[in-house]
Protein backbone atom coordinates (compact mmCIF):
# COMPACT_ATOMS: atom_id res chain seq x y z
CA UNK A 1 0.00 0.00 0.00
CA UNK A 2 1.26 3.62 -1.07
CA UNK A 3 1.95 5.13 1.97
CA UNK A 4 2.85 8.42 1.20
CA UNK A 5 -0.60 10.20 -0.43
CA UNK A 6 1.07 12.40 -3.14
CA UNK A 7 -2.03 14.89 -4.05
CA UNK A 8 -1.05 17.32 -7.00
CA UNK A 9 -2.02 20.19 -5.81
CA UNK A 10 -0.51 21.05 -1.47
CA UNK A 11 -3.64 21.83 0.47
CA UNK A 12 -3.10 24.61 3.02
CA UNK A 13 -4.81 23.73 6.09
CA UNK A 14 -3.10 25.43 9.04
CA UNK A 15 -4.54 29.02 8.86
CA UNK A 16 -3.89 29.37 12.42
CA UNK A 17 -0.40 29.40 11.62
CA UNK A 18 -0.66 31.92 9.46
CA UNK A 19 -2.73 33.22 6.12
CA UNK A 20 -2.07 34.25 2.59
CA UNK A 21 -2.42 38.01 2.55
CA UNK A 22 -5.67 39.04 0.09
CA UNK A 23 -5.51 39.98 -2.74
CA UNK A 24 -7.60 43.18 -2.32
CA UNK A 25 -4.97 44.21 0.92
CA UNK A 26 -2.34 43.59 -1.35
CA UNK A 27 -3.71 45.86 -3.71
CA UNK A 28 -4.22 48.17 -0.93
CA UNK A 29 -0.70 48.35 0.42
CA UNK A 30 1.49 49.06 -3.13
CA UNK A 31 0.97 52.46 -4.01
CA UNK A 32 2.73 52.91 -0.49
CA UNK A 33 5.61 51.48 -1.08
CA UNK A 34 6.49 53.43 -4.13
CA UNK A 35 4.66 55.96 -4.43
CA UNK A 36 3.10 57.49 -1.34
CA UNK A 37 5.90 56.59 0.69
CA UNK A 38 6.59 59.54 2.64
CA UNK A 39 7.08 59.20 6.46
CA UNK A 40 3.37 59.69 8.30
CA UNK A 41 5.77 61.56 11.06
CA UNK A 42 6.51 64.46 8.45
CA UNK A 43 4.58 66.72 9.03
CA UNK A 44 5.48 69.53 6.79
CA UNK A 45 5.25 68.41 3.44
CA UNK A 46 2.72 66.33 1.24
CA UNK A 47 4.38 63.05 1.20
CA UNK A 48 3.91 62.89 4.80
CA UNK A 49 0.61 64.23 5.49
CA UNK A 50 -0.52 61.75 2.78
CA UNK A 51 1.24 58.82 4.58
CA UNK A 52 -0.65 60.35 7.80
CA UNK A 53 -3.94 60.46 6.07
CA UNK A 54 -3.59 56.32 5.32
CA UNK A 55 -2.70 55.62 8.71
CA UNK A 56 -5.33 57.36 10.18
CA UNK A 57 -7.93 55.98 7.46
CA UNK A 58 -6.42 52.08 8.63
CA UNK A 59 -6.55 52.74 12.26
CA UNK A 60 -10.35 53.57 11.61
CA UNK A 61 -10.74 50.83 10.11
CA UNK A 62 -9.03 48.45 13.08
CA UNK A 63 -11.34 50.23 15.46
CA UNK A 64 -14.57 49.63 13.37
CA UNK A 65 -14.05 45.93 13.81
CA UNK A 66 -14.04 46.19 17.73
CA UNK A 67 -16.59 49.44 17.60
CA UNK A 68 -13.68 50.71 19.72
CA UNK A 69 -12.46 54.51 19.20
CA UNK A 70 -9.36 54.93 16.57
CA UNK A 71 -7.63 56.76 19.00
CA UNK A 72 -7.47 53.37 21.70
CA UNK A 73 -5.79 51.83 18.65
CA UNK A 74 -1.37 51.67 18.83
CA UNK A 75 0.63 50.37 16.42
CA UNK A 76 3.16 47.69 16.56
CA UNK A 77 5.16 45.16 14.89
CA UNK A 78 2.51 42.21 15.50
CA UNK A 79 0.68 40.86 18.48
CA UNK A 80 3.90 38.86 20.01
CA UNK A 81 5.00 42.86 20.49
CA UNK A 82 1.72 44.05 21.65
CA UNK A 83 1.45 41.10 24.70
CA UNK A 84 4.89 42.25 25.44
CA UNK A 85 3.62 45.85 25.52
CA UNK A 86 -0.24 45.24 27.24
CA UNK A 87 1.61 42.74 30.37
CA UNK A 88 5.47 44.57 30.62
CA UNK A 89 4.05 47.97 30.39
CA UNK A 90 1.05 47.39 32.72
CA UNK A 91 3.43 45.76 35.26
CA UNK A 92 5.97 48.35 35.08
CA UNK A 93 3.14 51.28 35.55
CA UNK A 94 1.76 49.88 38.12
CA UNK A 95 4.31 48.25 40.28
CA UNK A 96 3.91 50.71 42.72
CA UNK A 97 -0.04 49.74 43.31
CA UNK A 98 0.77 45.75 43.03
CA UNK A 99 2.91 43.04 41.77
CA UNK A 100 0.58 40.20 41.37
CA UNK A 101 -0.62 38.79 37.52
CA UNK A 102 -2.50 36.40 36.53
CA UNK A 103 -2.77 34.06 33.44
CA UNK A 104 -3.48 30.83 31.95
CA UNK A 105 -1.26 27.83 31.32
CA UNK A 106 -2.49 27.36 27.69
CA UNK A 107 -1.72 31.34 26.51
CA UNK A 108 0.64 31.84 23.51
CA UNK A 109 4.41 31.66 24.54
CA UNK A 110 3.89 35.46 23.79
CA UNK A 111 2.03 36.02 26.59
CA UNK A 112 4.01 33.22 29.13
CA UNK A 113 7.23 34.16 28.24
CA UNK A 114 7.01 37.71 29.02
CA UNK A 115 5.40 36.67 32.32
CA UNK A 116 8.13 34.61 33.31
CA UNK A 117 10.04 37.29 32.42
CA UNK A 118 8.70 39.14 34.57
CA UNK A 119 8.91 36.92 37.62
CA UNK A 120 12.52 36.91 36.96
CA UNK A 121 12.50 40.82 37.65
CA UNK A 122 10.71 40.32 41.14
CA UNK A 123 7.06 40.02 39.79
CA UNK A 124 4.85 37.33 40.88
CA UNK A 125 2.71 35.19 38.46
CA UNK A 126 -0.53 32.68 39.34
CA UNK A 127 -0.79 30.27 36.16
CA UNK A 128 -4.52 29.23 36.27
CA UNK A 129 -5.53 25.54 35.00
CA UNK A 130 -8.14 25.18 32.60
CA UNK A 131 -10.79 22.33 32.68
CA UNK A 132 -10.92 19.46 30.07
CA UNK A 133 -12.77 21.50 28.08
CA UNK A 134 -10.08 24.61 27.90
CA UNK A 135 -11.86 26.42 29.45
CA UNK A 136 -11.01 28.43 32.03
CA UNK A 137 -12.97 27.83 35.57
CA UNK A 138 -14.24 31.69 36.65
CA UNK A 139 -14.28 30.32 40.48
CA UNK A 140 -10.98 29.75 40.34
CA UNK A 141 -9.57 33.13 38.76
CA UNK A 142 -11.91 34.54 41.35
CA UNK A 143 -9.66 32.68 43.78
CA UNK A 144 -6.61 33.81 42.45
CA UNK A 145 -7.57 37.37 42.27
CA UNK A 146 -5.57 39.19 45.55
CA UNK A 147 -5.22 43.14 46.29
CA UNK A 148 -2.22 43.37 44.64
CA UNK A 149 -3.18 41.73 41.25
CA UNK A 150 -2.47 44.22 38.66
CA UNK A 151 -3.22 42.02 35.48
CA UNK A 152 -5.19 39.42 34.31
CA UNK A 153 -4.46 38.21 30.58
CA UNK A 154 -6.60 35.77 29.01
CA UNK A 155 -6.77 35.04 25.10
CA UNK A 156 -9.98 35.22 23.54
CA UNK A 157 -9.53 32.16 21.18
CA UNK A 158 -7.14 29.77 22.20
CA UNK A 159 -4.23 29.24 18.42
CA UNK A 160 -3.88 25.07 19.60
CA UNK A 161 -7.34 23.83 20.10
CA UNK A 162 -9.82 27.03 18.73
CA UNK A 163 -11.60 27.13 22.15
CA UNK A 164 -13.12 30.53 23.02
CA UNK A 165 -13.16 32.03 26.36
CA UNK A 166 -15.95 33.68 28.30
CA UNK A 167 -14.22 37.06 27.76
CA UNK A 168 -17.43 39.01 29.21
CA UNK A 169 -17.92 37.05 32.22
CA UNK A 170 -13.90 37.28 32.83
CA UNK A 171 -13.81 41.03 32.38
CA UNK A 172 -16.80 41.57 34.26
CA UNK A 173 -14.78 40.28 37.27
CA UNK A 174 -11.54 41.86 36.77
CA UNK A 175 -13.77 45.16 37.03
CA UNK A 176 -15.20 44.36 40.02
CA UNK A 177 -11.68 44.05 41.36
CA UNK A 178 -10.65 46.99 39.37
CA UNK A 179 -7.86 44.81 37.69
CA UNK A 180 -6.82 45.49 34.46
CA UNK A 181 -7.87 42.81 31.50
CA UNK A 182 -5.49 42.19 28.65
CA UNK A 183 -6.57 39.98 26.13
CA UNK A 184 -4.46 38.58 23.52
CA UNK A 185 -7.44 38.15 20.22
CA UNK A 186 -5.00 37.28 17.74
CA UNK A 187 -6.53 34.08 16.78
CA UNK A 188 -10.20 36.25 17.58
CA UNK A 189 -10.03 39.35 15.77
CA UNK A 190 -12.56 39.06 12.25
CA UNK A 191 -13.29 35.36 13.44
CA UNK A 192 -15.66 36.49 16.51
CA UNK A 193 -17.74 39.09 17.42
CA UNK A 194 -15.59 41.32 19.84
CA UNK A 195 -17.32 45.38 20.99
CA UNK A 196 -15.24 46.41 22.98
CA UNK A 197 -17.94 49.35 23.81
CA UNK A 198 -19.65 46.20 25.42
CA UNK A 199 -16.80 44.20 26.60
CA UNK A 200 -14.95 44.69 30.13
CA UNK A 201 -11.44 44.76 28.20
CA UNK A 202 -8.62 47.16 28.67
CA UNK A 203 -6.19 45.84 26.84
CA UNK A 204 -6.30 43.29 23.19
CA UNK A 205 -3.57 42.39 21.48
CA UNK A 206 -4.10 42.29 17.65
CA UNK A 207 -2.72 40.75 14.50
CA UNK A 208 -2.28 41.32 11.10
CA UNK A 209 -0.86 37.98 9.53
CA UNK A 210 -3.71 35.75 11.25
CA UNK A 211 -7.04 37.11 9.56
CA UNK A 212 -4.88 38.08 5.74
CA UNK A 213 -3.15 41.09 6.39
CA UNK A 214 0.38 41.34 5.95
CA UNK A 215 2.73 39.54 8.60
CA UNK A 216 4.85 42.36 10.56
CA UNK A 217 2.17 44.17 11.77
CA UNK A 218 -0.19 44.14 14.31
CA UNK A 219 -1.44 46.53 17.20
CA UNK A 220 -2.80 46.91 20.41
CA UNK A 221 -6.28 48.49 21.88
CA UNK A 222 -5.68 50.34 25.13
CA UNK A 223 -9.02 51.41 26.87
CA UNK A 224 -9.32 55.06 27.50
CA UNK A 225 -12.07 55.47 29.05
CA UNK A 226 -11.64 54.31 31.89
CA UNK A 227 -8.35 55.59 30.83
CA UNK A 228 -5.40 52.86 30.97
CA UNK A 229 -2.01 53.69 31.16
CA UNK A 230 1.02 51.49 30.42
CA UNK A 231 4.92 52.21 30.36
CA UNK A 232 6.22 52.25 26.76
CA UNK A 233 8.45 49.37 25.45
CA UNK A 234 9.89 51.16 22.56
CA UNK A 235 11.87 54.24 23.11
CA UNK A 236 12.76 56.54 20.41
CA UNK A 237 10.81 60.01 19.12
CA UNK A 238 7.19 59.35 21.16
CA UNK A 239 5.56 57.88 18.61
CA UNK A 240 1.51 56.46 19.30
CA UNK A 241 0.98 58.81 22.11
CA UNK A 242 4.33 57.84 23.74
CA UNK A 243 3.16 54.22 24.00
CA UNK A 244 5.15 52.94 21.12
CA UNK A 245 8.22 54.89 19.38
CA UNK A 246 9.48 53.72 15.58
CA UNK A 247 8.34 55.31 12.28
CA UNK A 248 4.89 53.60 11.51
CA UNK A 249 5.22 51.23 7.82
CA UNK A 250 2.09 52.81 6.03
CA UNK A 251 2.08 50.06 3.85
CA UNK A 252 1.96 47.57 6.19
CA UNK A 253 -0.99 49.70 8.27
CA UNK A 254 -2.63 50.43 5.28
CA UNK A 255 -2.66 46.46 4.56
CA UNK A 256 -3.99 45.66 8.31
CA UNK A 257 -6.32 48.09 7.90
CA UNK A 258 -7.87 46.61 4.36
CA UNK A 259 -7.97 42.94 6.11
CA UNK A 260 -9.40 44.25 8.99
CA UNK A 261 -12.23 45.77 6.80
CA UNK A 262 -12.72 42.83 4.88
CA UNK A 263 -13.08 41.17 8.34
CA UNK A 264 -15.76 43.63 9.23
CA UNK A 265 -17.69 43.16 5.61
CA UNK A 266 -17.30 39.20 5.56
CA UNK A 267 -17.18 37.82 9.00
CA UNK A 268 -20.67 36.79 9.81
CA UNK A 269 -21.26 34.75 6.19
CA UNK A 270 -17.45 33.44 6.67
CA UNK A 271 -17.91 31.60 9.46
CA UNK A 272 -21.69 30.32 7.90
CA UNK A 273 -19.52 28.82 5.17
CA UNK A 274 -16.47 27.92 7.33
CA UNK A 275 -18.65 26.13 10.02
CA UNK A 276 -19.93 23.62 7.56
CA UNK A 277 -16.41 23.32 5.80
CA UNK A 278 -15.38 22.18 9.75
CA UNK A 279 -18.41 20.11 9.68
CA UNK A 280 -17.50 18.30 6.58
CA UNK A 281 -13.95 18.05 7.70
CA UNK A 282 -14.85 16.60 11.34
CA UNK A 283 -17.12 13.94 10.41
CA UNK A 284 -15.04 12.69 7.66
CA UNK A 285 -12.10 12.16 10.30
CA UNK A 286 -14.13 10.86 13.01
CA UNK A 287 -15.12 8.45 10.39
CA UNK A 288 -11.79 6.96 11.40
CA UNK A 289 -11.73 4.54 14.17
CA UNK A 290 -10.59 5.89 17.90
CA UNK A 291 -9.73 9.48 16.38
CA UNK A 292 -11.14 12.51 18.85
CA UNK A 293 -11.51 16.03 18.94
CA UNK A 294 -9.48 18.50 21.40
CA UNK A 295 -11.33 20.84 23.76
CA UNK A 296 -14.82 22.17 23.87
CA UNK A 297 -16.72 21.25 21.15
CA UNK A 298 -19.42 23.85 20.96
CA UNK A 299 -17.07 26.79 22.69
CA UNK A 300 -14.92 26.98 19.75
CA UNK A 301 -14.07 28.58 16.45
CA UNK A 302 -15.27 27.36 13.07
CA UNK A 303 -11.58 28.20 12.21
CA UNK A 304 -10.19 25.26 14.03
CA UNK A 305 -10.25 20.95 15.09
CA UNK A 306 -7.97 20.03 16.64
CA UNK A 307 -8.07 15.71 16.52
CA UNK A 308 -6.14 12.74 17.91
CA UNK A 309 -5.67 9.64 16.28
CA UNK A 310 -4.46 7.39 18.48
CA UNK A 311 -1.81 4.81 18.26
CA UNK A 312 -0.46 6.78 15.63
CA UNK A 313 2.61 9.22 16.01
CA UNK A 314 2.06 12.79 14.56
CA UNK A 315 4.78 13.78 12.62
CA UNK A 316 4.75 10.21 10.91
CA UNK A 317 1.42 10.94 10.10
CA UNK A 318 2.41 14.31 8.40
CA UNK A 319 5.19 12.75 6.53
CA UNK A 320 2.09 10.77 4.95
CA UNK A 321 0.14 13.23 3.81
CA UNK A 322 2.53 15.27 2.26
CA UNK A 323 0.69 17.67 0.59
CA UNK A 324 -1.39 18.74 2.78
CA UNK A 325 -0.11 21.60 5.25
CA UNK A 326 -1.32 21.08 8.87
CA UNK A 327 0.42 20.95 12.38
CA UNK A 328 0.60 18.80 14.96
CA UNK A 329 1.25 18.80 18.90
CA UNK A 330 3.89 15.90 18.87
CA UNK A 331 7.06 16.32 20.63
CA UNK A 332 9.01 15.22 17.49
CA UNK A 333 7.38 18.53 15.21
CA UNK A 334 8.77 20.75 17.75
CA UNK A 335 12.24 21.85 18.25
CA UNK A 336 12.40 21.77 21.99
CA UNK A 337 11.06 17.68 21.72
CA UNK A 338 8.60 18.68 23.97
CA UNK A 339 4.90 17.83 23.20
CA UNK A 340 2.23 20.66 22.63
CA UNK A 341 1.74 22.25 26.48
CA UNK A 342 -1.53 23.43 25.59
CA UNK A 343 -2.56 19.61 25.29
CA UNK A 344 -1.17 18.78 28.39
CA UNK A 345 -2.94 21.32 29.84
CA UNK A 346 -6.35 20.28 28.92
CA UNK A 347 -5.27 17.20 31.71
CA UNK A 348 -4.34 15.30 28.12
CA UNK A 349 -1.82 12.35 28.54
CA UNK A 350 1.19 13.13 26.28
CA UNK A 351 0.71 9.93 23.77
CA UNK A 352 -2.65 12.34 22.72
CA UNK A 353 -0.31 15.22 22.17
CA UNK A 354 2.02 13.19 20.27
CA UNK A 355 -1.05 11.94 17.71
CA UNK A 356 -2.87 15.03 17.49
CA UNK A 357 -3.43 17.31 14.60
CA UNK A 358 -4.56 20.50 14.21
CA UNK A 359 -6.43 21.74 11.21
CA UNK A 360 -7.06 24.88 10.39
CA UNK A 361 -9.07 26.32 7.56
CA UNK A 362 -9.81 29.89 5.99
CA UNK A 363 -11.31 31.81 3.44
CA UNK A 364 -9.68 30.24 0.23
CA UNK A 365 -10.42 26.78 1.69
CA UNK A 366 -12.75 24.35 -0.37
CA UNK A 367 -14.90 21.34 -0.06
CA UNK A 368 -12.69 19.94 -2.23
CA UNK A 369 -9.91 20.32 -0.50
CA UNK A 370 -11.35 19.04 2.91
CA UNK A 371 -12.35 15.91 0.80
CA UNK A 372 -8.74 15.14 -0.14
CA UNK A 373 -7.43 15.97 3.01
CA UNK A 374 -10.06 13.41 4.67
CA UNK A 375 -8.84 10.81 2.13
CA UNK A 376 -4.71 11.43 2.66
CA UNK A 377 -5.60 11.36 6.90
CA UNK A 378 -7.61 8.09 6.20
CA UNK A 379 -4.68 6.10 4.18
CA UNK A 380 -2.42 7.16 6.51
CA UNK A 381 -3.74 6.32 9.64
CA UNK A 382 -4.74 2.73 8.49
CA UNK A 383 -1.29 2.60 6.84
CA UNK A 384 0.62 3.40 9.93
CA UNK A 385 -1.61 1.81 12.30
CA UNK A 386 -0.47 -1.07 10.33
CA UNK A 387 3.19 -0.31 11.61
CA UNK A 388 2.02 0.46 15.06
CA UNK A 389 2.83 -1.95 17.94
CA UNK A 390 0.63 -0.16 19.95
CA UNK A 391 -2.50 -0.62 17.79
CA UNK A 392 -1.32 -4.10 17.27
CA UNK A 393 -1.50 -4.37 21.34
CA UNK A 394 -4.78 -2.82 21.50
CA UNK A 395 -6.20 -4.98 18.68
CA UNK A 396 -5.65 -7.71 20.86
CA UNK A 397 -7.36 -6.28 23.96
CA UNK A 398 -4.18 -5.07 26.00
CA UNK A 399 -4.55 -2.32 28.13
CA UNK A 400 -1.86 0.20 27.70
CA UNK A 401 -1.94 1.94 30.57
CA UNK A 402 -1.06 -1.31 32.54
CA UNK A 403 2.45 -1.88 30.59
CA UNK A 404 5.69 -0.99 32.18
CA UNK A 405 7.56 0.57 29.66
CA UNK A 406 11.33 0.73 29.12
CA UNK A 407 11.86 3.59 28.34
CA UNK A 408 15.24 5.07 27.33
CA UNK B 1 11.71 18.85 8.51
CA UNK B 2 13.45 17.45 5.84
CA UNK B 3 13.92 14.34 5.48
CA UNK B 4 17.00 11.79 3.64
CA UNK B 5 16.09 10.14 1.12
CA UNK B 6 17.05 7.20 2.77
CA UNK B 7 14.41 7.70 5.74
CA UNK B 8 11.36 8.85 3.09
CA UNK B 9 12.44 5.00 0.93
CA UNK B 10 12.38 3.30 4.63
CA UNK B 11 9.13 4.97 5.47
CA UNK B 12 7.35 4.53 2.31
CA UNK B 13 8.87 1.18 1.76
CA UNK B 14 9.41 -0.83 5.36
CA UNK B 15 11.01 -3.42 5.23
CA UNK B 16 10.42 -6.49 7.10
CA UNK B 17 6.78 -5.50 9.20
CA UNK B 18 4.82 -7.43 11.02
CA UNK B 19 4.98 -9.72 14.19
CA UNK B 20 6.42 -13.26 14.75
CA UNK B 21 4.87 -15.42 17.95
CA UNK B 22 6.29 -14.10 20.69
CA UNK B 23 6.00 -17.68 22.41
CA UNK B 24 7.97 -19.18 19.52
CA UNK B 25 11.20 -20.33 21.06
CA UNK B 26 13.22 -19.31 18.18
CA UNK B 27 12.48 -15.89 18.59
CA UNK B 28 13.66 -12.61 20.81
CA UNK B 29 11.49 -9.97 21.25
CA UNK B 30 12.41 -6.21 22.46
CA UNK B 31 10.56 -3.79 23.21
CA UNK B 32 11.59 -0.20 23.84
CA UNK B 33 10.64 3.26 24.25
CA UNK B 34 6.89 4.26 25.47
CA UNK B 35 4.08 6.25 24.40
CA UNK B 36 4.61 8.87 26.60
CA UNK B 37 7.62 10.13 24.73
CA UNK B 38 5.96 9.32 21.19
CA UNK B 39 8.59 6.60 20.49
CA UNK B 40 8.17 3.28 20.68
CA UNK B 41 9.47 0.29 18.83
CA UNK B 42 9.20 -3.65 19.08
CA UNK B 43 11.81 -5.94 17.34
CA UNK B 44 11.83 -9.26 16.61
CA UNK B 45 14.71 -11.57 15.68
CA UNK B 46 14.10 -15.38 14.53
CA UNK B 47 17.36 -17.33 15.77
CA UNK B 48 18.68 -20.82 14.40
CA UNK B 49 19.05 -22.23 17.34
CA UNK B 50 21.68 -23.99 16.39
CA UNK B 51 24.16 -21.53 14.60
CA UNK B 52 22.41 -18.43 16.86
CA UNK B 53 22.34 -16.92 13.29
CA UNK B 54 19.74 -14.62 13.43
CA UNK B 55 17.66 -15.96 10.17
CA UNK B 56 14.85 -13.65 10.17
CA UNK B 57 13.33 -10.42 11.82
CA UNK B 58 9.90 -8.28 12.06
CA UNK B 59 9.90 -4.47 13.70
CA UNK B 60 6.37 -2.64 14.18
CA UNK B 61 7.33 1.60 14.90
CA UNK B 62 4.87 4.15 17.03
CA UNK B 63 6.72 7.18 16.14
CA UNK B 64 7.92 9.32 13.90
CA UNK B 65 9.52 8.97 10.02
CA UNK B 66 13.06 8.53 11.64
CA UNK B 67 12.00 6.23 13.93
CA UNK B 68 10.27 4.50 11.88
CA UNK B 69 13.28 4.58 8.97
CA UNK B 70 15.54 2.95 12.42
CA UNK B 71 13.86 -0.06 13.00
CA UNK B 72 13.18 -0.70 9.47
CA UNK B 73 16.78 -0.22 8.62
CA UNK B 74 17.95 -2.51 11.76
CA UNK B 75 15.71 -5.45 10.86
CA UNK B 76 17.89 -5.30 7.46
CA UNK B 77 21.14 -5.37 9.14
CA UNK B 78 20.36 -8.02 12.13
CA UNK B 79 19.95 -10.64 9.00
CA UNK B 80 22.70 -13.02 8.81
CA UNK B 81 24.17 -11.87 12.22
CA UNK B 82 25.01 -14.19 14.66
CA UNK B 83 23.31 -12.62 18.32
CA UNK B 84 27.09 -11.71 19.31
CA UNK B 85 27.62 -9.73 15.95
CA UNK B 86 24.25 -8.28 16.10
CA UNK B 87 24.79 -6.56 19.44
CA UNK B 88 27.99 -4.48 17.64
CA UNK B 89 25.64 -2.56 15.56
CA UNK B 90 25.71 0.82 16.85
CA UNK B 91 23.73 4.09 16.72
CA UNK B 92 26.17 6.03 15.27
CA UNK B 93 25.79 3.63 12.11
CA UNK B 94 22.30 3.72 11.82
CA UNK B 95 22.01 7.56 11.79
CA UNK B 96 25.25 8.11 9.77
CA UNK B 97 23.33 5.49 7.25
CA UNK B 98 20.33 7.61 7.22
CA UNK B 99 21.72 11.21 7.89
CA UNK B 100 20.02 11.74 10.68
CA UNK B 101 20.42 15.55 12.03
CA UNK B 102 21.05 16.23 15.41
CA UNK B 103 17.46 16.36 16.31
CA UNK B 104 16.94 12.63 15.57
CA UNK B 105 19.58 11.00 16.93
CA UNK B 106 17.67 9.36 19.84
CA UNK B 107 15.83 7.37 17.19
CA UNK B 108 19.47 5.81 16.27
CA UNK B 109 19.32 4.91 20.16
CA UNK B 110 16.42 3.57 20.42
CA UNK B 111 16.39 1.48 17.49
CA UNK B 112 20.25 -0.06 19.26
CA UNK B 113 18.70 -0.52 21.99
CA UNK B 114 15.64 -2.50 20.71
CA UNK B 115 18.52 -4.88 19.49
CA UNK B 116 19.80 -5.30 22.75
CA UNK B 117 16.14 -5.62 24.14
CA UNK B 118 15.39 -8.84 21.30
CA UNK B 119 18.81 -10.19 21.91
CA UNK B 120 18.41 -10.33 25.80
CA UNK B 121 14.64 -11.88 25.51
CA UNK B 122 15.61 -14.53 23.07
CA UNK B 123 18.86 -15.41 25.39
CA UNK B 124 16.45 -15.44 28.76
CA UNK B 125 14.36 -17.63 27.31
CA UNK B 126 16.82 -19.98 25.56
CA UNK B 127 18.48 -20.06 29.22
CA UNK B 128 14.86 -21.19 30.65
CA UNK B 129 13.69 -17.87 32.14
CA UNK B 130 10.82 -17.96 30.57
CA UNK B 131 8.87 -17.17 33.35
CA UNK B 132 8.53 -13.20 33.03
CA UNK B 133 6.97 -12.56 29.37
CA UNK B 134 7.78 -9.01 28.13
CA UNK B 135 4.95 -7.45 29.13
CA UNK B 136 4.83 -6.17 25.57
CA UNK B 137 4.09 -9.22 23.39
CA UNK B 138 0.80 -9.09 22.20
CA UNK B 139 -1.27 -12.31 22.15
CA UNK B 140 -1.72 -12.53 18.37
CA UNK B 141 -1.23 -15.44 15.50
CA UNK B 142 2.02 -14.88 13.89
CA UNK B 143 2.14 -12.54 10.90
CA UNK B 144 5.07 -12.66 9.23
Amino acid sequence: MQAVTDLQQPIYLDYAATTPVDPRVVQAMLPYLTQQFGNPASRSHAFGWAAEEAVEIAREQVASLLNADPREIVWTSGATESDNLAIKGVAKFHAGKGKHLITVKTEHKAVLDTMRELEREGFEVTYLDVQPDGLLDLAQLEAALRPDTILVSVMAVNNEIGVVQDIAAIGALCRARRVLFHVDAAQAAGKIPLDLEKLPVDLMSLSAHKIYGPKGIGALYVRRKPRVRIEGQMHGGGHERGMRSGTLPTHQIVGMGKAYALAREHMAGENERLRALRNRLQEGLLRIPEAHVNGSLHARVPHNLNVSFPFVEGESLLMGIKGVAVSSGSACTSASLEPSYVLRALGLPDEVAHSSIRFSIGRFTTPDEIDRAVAAVTTTVAWLRGLSPLWEMHQAGVDLSTIAWASH
Amino acid sequence: MAYSDKVIDHYEHPRNVGSFDADDADVGTGMVGAPACGDVMKLQIKVDPVTGVIEDARFKTYGCGSAIASSSLVTEWVKGRTLAQALEIKNSAIAEELALPPVKVHCSILAEDAIKAAVADYRARQDGNVAEQPACSPVTSPSA
